[in-house]
């Protein structure tokens, strides 16, 4: 859905000195020779309409009155005009040139810096903010940025410069006369921003009621079927009139300015035309301010260029605004804060060197934590996958507190579930193991490490997740499973996908490991997919698995399937899970029932419902899980 | 294809006839306006005569309103005309998408829809506005400025006939060569937006294995990509700038003419053939020529880029729904009693890829029938024949010992109820999503079928009860809350048969219980057809039917069935393994 109609930019002298940075940052030689083109290119124009003045005046008049036909002094002229013309066409060339280099280039590096700094973004980042919002930034603010940069500058810059050069030459000819039109320039401004504002107007009507118009399409259409089934297609129609009718009328309107302001500007120039003629005629004839009859025609081909660029100007101005808007929106991305990493402590191979544990380049299985100290010595230990909250409360937002006092021990090789209603916390629990957010208050310890200490990178990469929503990405079988280990062998892919129970399926595949994927999954089922997806975590081999309702969407008969791979992967490793089918859960060393954010039961499924708490009436059914 | 696409014009053709017509108008004074300033430069300000000077700027001042007076109307009517039309072809779309069976829907994918509905829709308004105002005006005033110029002086206007062709064909090529160009820019957009939309929706697999540089790589690459494309193609361009005033071919175009204007011009002048006003008035024809050229060509493109968009609609336009009303329907079920005789379907109508083989069952009136089966085995297709959703392939089904086909598609519809799998509540309150099921339900009748369904009581806990406003795809409420209104809203139409695809997953073990008691004892007569997952939901039916790969792999109850069904005992094993 396109987003309402583009707010004014709030700090717009900000805005383009930022914008402006950028274009000088990496291509200030160039776009200084864009400008140098414009200058060239508009002074040759404005020299051209000149000229005209002077073929009456200095040629044609003259030799009128002499009779002499002789035209080498014209034609000299006219060489040397079209000299001057052809320096104009040649820079007006190498502008375009250069500009598309200067345009696409910020844009580019825009657009990559977007996304760089995006990706260290923090989750909740992601979490607030409308995925088709984000991607607009990428493409409709990204181009109106690029036709700002590359046209309505430009452009405005070029006008400015005829205007300037014609109200010299204006001003040269005739004082009182060139007041005249610039006061009738004002009046004309006035009457376009009147209309244009009327235009401006409707077209954020228009936009709103666009968006209305196609939020009611997406989710009629969305639930096409169940309007079928109960026959509601009248209603669904009446509905669709409404709305339909409110944008056309909208539409009319913001379309009705938006035509009518040229013809307006078109002919008030016709009338600036007379005026000046008769004006300059009174003046002539009284013998005011020393004008001639010559001069009255040459002034009356400026008056025309004057108003021209000025009307461009006032063009310009909205669309200029509009990208300025989306340039605000593309920098608030850039400026929201990355995620903090103050973590000192990294994850390396090791081997054992008698008892002693070193660091080794090579994939030994056996990983270990670095820990440098205060005085330059460094202590290695071995990972082993040992979690520990000690009272931690999170809340998503300061006010709001989700989880409170939250104390578990995960042994390392042990299974932990949790189970609980929607909205009890089990997810948020897990989620900052990996410090996809940051605890309120208590600690986190991994391997007795406050994980505040351990670099992001290495704490994330030592724990696999498999979450409910595959995620899988475009690109081979191979590539996919690749990215729990980039650059792992063949052989390691292979090992993977036969933990995952999922090498069957993959080698009956047309093309084997190398068979394509779309994000839209529409080659495998979603219980292969959610295969892939374990195999992409077996790969990476580490010592903690997150599963998040792995299997929930799968039936329970492709469930054993996956179950089979998921018990391997889990084998020897600390494991979260996370699952409403208590089947999944129940031979888990610990389960932890959750409610409103606090573990209120713990314990081995056999204990637990001996207890006849909560997870006792859970799993008799009497309430509902999800 | 124009032409369907045209018959969506309607009520706004005398708009669209008459923004041409103003536009033409516009176009002739605007054409004679340069005639007259030559004749106030050569009689009134030349000869200082200032009577003439008054009255023939009173002239250029009049035609100018009148000018001005088209011009606001043509514009008005081009909007009016192009917001009309771009409403009714919307309409039309949208009506022709109520029409859709479930097979045509499925052809389409939902979002194509949607796109073809907003952004094609904009594309042909813009496209038909060009051609009512631009398309008329550019032509014409191309013609009349070259008869114009032709008129003041036959042997200047000749040079028109030498830039014109150049700047014509120069155009064209540029816009032929550029247009491939651009194609492969776009393809390339898409897969920027696509990287973007993976990483937003992948971003915690990003996150979880560090693949953060792998992803920038990547994004690095498609935007290089784009770089490079757009260059090319907009170096293309570089001889015809998007502006007029940057455009170098023009500026050619219109130097070359001044040049030689002037240079003709003079001598001509001097020859007394010509006089200094006219002289100018070729030199305004000259801009207004030059321009129209390329606005033309600026119309070419766009129409050519409209023209796949059109394409698209009249897809949506041409699609003929392939479930059609009886002649002589039958207004009235007269039981709920269902029959499948050899049944056999393919979604492709492709016989050798049938998703259901040779299906033969009985129903009666009244029974409550659990069907079971693995992911696949084409348990919804099944049932989804009953209403007519999809049309079999072969075979027929029967409804109250009637072919279905010979029913009313609405009466059908009503009397068979389905509660679709993939279940959709509408923003609204849950009042208004209860009345989809029957318009004129009474409060009292809304809150039974709730009890029935076990949504009463959530229902009454929401501080605004039953005026709670569900958000769009009732997002607001738990899946498990979602099912049992959608079941609510299904009993609401007094169905003779029920059918609830996999509609209580959701749902707690024990409300599934308590629903399927208060079917059993509050609406008896109506035949209920359930699929589910759970043994447990089907076990008391009075028949269970296990499908297996889109054919009937046993009937029975729940004892005869775990005793001589492999699959069904499978199945109960597995779940039972959890439960014990």
């Amino acid at each position: 859905m396109p987003r309402l109609g583009g707010g004014k930019p709030k700090n717009m002298g900000m805005t383009v000195k930022r914008l402006l940075s950028y274009v000088f940052k990496g291509y200030g030689f160039n776009f200084l020779l864009v400008l140098l083109c414009i200058i060239i290119s508009a002074v040759a124009g404005v020299n051209g309409s000149m000229f005209l003045r002077a073929l009456v005046d200095d040629y044609i008049t003259p030799m009128l009155k002499s009779g002499s036909s002789d035209f080498t002094p014209l034609f000299h002229a006219l060489v040397t005009l079209a000299l001057i013309y052809l320096s104009g066409i040649i820079a007006t060339y190498l502008y375009n040139v250069l500009m598309v280099g200067v345009a696409q280039g910020v844009l580019k590096k825009i657009r990559d810096e977007m996304f760089n700094h995006m990706q260290t973004l923090p989750i909740r980042y992601f979490d607030t903010h409308a995925h088709g919002d984000v991607m607009s930034y990428y493409t409709n603010d990204a181009d109106t940025l690029r036709q700002m940069i590359s046209q309505s500058i430009p452009q405005t810059f070029s006008s400015l410069i005829t205007v300037i050069a014609v109200f010299f030459a204006m001003l040269k000819t005739n004082v009182i006369l060139t007041a005249l039109i610039v006061v009738f320039v004002f009046c004309m401004m006035i009457i376009s921003k009147k209309v244009g504002g009327m235009s401006a107007k409707y077209f954020i009507h228009q936009q709103k009621s666009l968006g209305k118009l196609n939020g009611y399409i997406e989710e009629m259409i969305n639930g096409q079927k169940v309007v079928k089934v109960f026959c509601h297609e009248e209603q669904s129609k009446e509905g669709f009139d409404v709305l339909n009718g409110e944008l056309c009328e909208n539409m009319y309107q913001a379309h009705k300015f938006a035509n009518i302001l040229m013809p307006i500007m078109g002919n008030l120039a016709h009338v600036q035309y007379a005026l000046v003629a008769i004006a300059g005629g009174v003046l002539a004839l009284n013998g005011i301010s020393g004008i001639t009859l010559g001069s009255i025609v040459s002034f009356l081909t400026l008056s025309r260029s004057f108003t021209m660029p000025i009307s461009q100007i006032s063009q310009q101005i909205n669309s200029i605004v509009m990208a300025l808007a989306g340039a605000e929106r593309i920098f608030t991305l850039l400026d929201e804060k990355p995620e903090r990493d103050e973590g000192y402590v990294s994850i390396v191979n090791a081997k054992y060197d008698g008892d002693r544990l070193v660091e080794c380049e090579e994939h030994t299985g056996i990983w270990a934590w670095k820990h440098p100290h205060g005085d330059g010595t460094l202590t290695y230990s071995e990972v082993r996958g040992r979690v520990e909250f000690d009272d931690v409360d999170f809340g998503y937002n300061k006010n709001k507190i989700v989880l409170h006092g939250v104390s578990l021990v995960a042994e390392p090789g042990k299974k932990i579930a949790f189970v609980g209603a929607t909205g009890a916390g089990k997810t948020t629990i897990t989620n900052l193991i990996n410090r996809f957010y940051y605890i309120a208050d208590g600690k986190i310890r991994y391997d007795g490490i406050n994980i505040n200490k351990i670099k992001k990178a290495d704490l994330r990469r030592s724990q696999g997740m498999v979450l409910q929503d595959t995620n899988l990405f475009t690109g081979t079988v191979k590539e996919n499973i690749l990215y729990g280990k980039p650059g792992a062998s063949d052989e390691e892919v292979i090992a993977a996908a036969k933990l995952a129970n999922a090498h069957g399926f993959i080698t009956r595949l047309p093309d084997g490991y190398d068979t394509m994927l779309t994000a839209n999954g529409s080659e495998l089922s979603q219980g292969q997919r959610q295969l892939i997806s374990i195999a992409r975590a077996a790969i990476s081999d580490p010592p903690v698995m997150i599963l998040d309702e792995a299997t929930s969407s799968i039936d329970t008969r492709t469930e054993a399937i996956v179950q089979k791979g998921m018990d391997s992967l889990m084998h020897g490793r600390t494991v979260f899970v996370i699952a409403h089918r208590l089947s999944t859960v129940k031979n888990s060393d610990i389960i932890m029932v959750l409610e409103g954010g606090r573990i209120i039961e713990r314990g081995s499924h056999k204990q637990l419902v001996e207890e006849r708490g909560k997870y006792y009436q859970l799993y008799t059914g009497a309430f509902e899980p999800e | 294809m124009i032409k369907k696409l045209l018959r969506s014009v309607r009520e706004y053709k005398k708009a669209s006839i008459l923004a041409p017509v103003c536009v033409s108008m516009e176009v002739i004074i605007e054409v004679t306006i340069p005639f007259i300033m030559s004749f106030l430069i050569d009689n009134g300000i030349n000869k200082g005569d200032m009577s003439t000077i008054l009255k023939i700027g009173g002239i250029i001042v009049f035609l100018a309103c009148i000018s001005l007076l088209f011009g606001v109307l043509s514009g008005n009517f081009a909007a009016r005309a192009s917001s009309g039309f771009a409403k009714n072809l919307r309409k039309d779309m949208y009506y022709n998408v109520q029409r859709f069976s479930f097979a045509n829907i499925d052809k389409f994918s939902t979002s194509s829809i949607i796109t073809r509905l907003t952004t094609d829709i904009t594309n042909i308004q813009m496209a038909y506005q060009m051609i009512i105002r631009v398309a008329v005006r550019c032509p014409l005033m191309l013609a009349f400025s070259l008869i114009m110029a032709a008129s003041v002086n036959k042997r200047m206007s000749l040079i028109f006939l030498c830039i014109v062709p150049v700047l014509g064909i120069g155009l064209l090529l540029i816009a032929a060569k550029a247009h491939p160009t651009f194609e492969k820019v776009f393809k390339t957009y898409d897969r920027l937006n696509n990287v973007v939309q993976e990483n937003l929706r992948g971003i915690r697999v990003v996150k979880s294995f560090v693949r953060e540089e792998h992803e920038k790589e990547k994004f690095a690459d498609v935007s290089e990509r784009i770089y490079r494309l757009f260059t090319k193609a907009e170096r293309l361009l570089a001889l015809n700038g998007p502006l007029m005033q940057f455009s170098p071919l023009m500026q050619f175009s219109i130097y070359f003419c001044m040049v030689m204007i002037s240079w003709f011009g003079a001598r001509y002048v001097i020859g007394g053939k010509l006089t200094t006003g006219q002289l100018t008035s070729l030199i305004s024809y000259t801009m207004q020529i030059l321009m129209s050229l390329m606005m033309i060509s600026m119309v070419f493109v766009m129409i050519i880029i409209s023209r796949a968009s059109a394409e698209r609609i009249a897809e949506i336009l041409d699609e003929k729904p392939d479930i059609v009303q009886p002649e002589k329907p039958v207004l009235k079920v007269p039981d709920g009693s269902i029959r499948f005789e050899n049944v056999s379907f393919s979604y492709a109508s492709n016989k050798n890829n049938l998703c259901l083989k040779n299906i033969n069952l009985e129903i009666k009136s009244g029974q409550t029938v659990g069907i079971i089966g693995g992911t696949g085995s084409s348990k919804t297709t099944l049932v989804q024949l009953i209403p007519r959703i999809y049309d079999v392939t072969d075979g027929t089904v029967y409804v109250g010992g009637i072919n279905v086909k010979a029913y009313d598609l609405e009466t059908i519809r009503n009397s068979v109820s389905v509660v679709l799998q993939k279940n959709v509540l509408f923003s609204g309150t849950i009042k208004e999503n209860m009345r989809w099921g029957d318009e004129n339900a009474t409060d009292e009748e809304i809150k039974n079928a709730c009890k029935l369904a076990c949504a009463d009581e959530f229902i009454e806990a929401f501080p605004d009860g039953y005026d709670t406003y569900i958000e769009q795809g009732g997002s607001n409420v738990s899946g498990g809350q979602r099912q049992r209104l959608c079941i609510a809203r299904a009993l609401l139409k007094k169905p003779e048969i029920l059918i609830l695809d996999d509609s209580t997953s959701a749902v707690d073990t024990r409300t599934d219980a308590l629903i399927r008691e208060a079917f059993a004892n509050k609406i008896p007569d109506i035949t209920k057809l359930i699929i589910a997952q759970r043994i447990s939901s089907v076990k008391d039916a009075d028949v269970i039917v296990v499908m297996e790969g889109g054919e009937i792999n046993g009937i029975g109850t729940h004892e005869e069935l775990l005793e001589n069904n492999k699959i069904y005992r499978e199945v109960y094993e597995s779940q039972m393994k959890g439960d014990e």
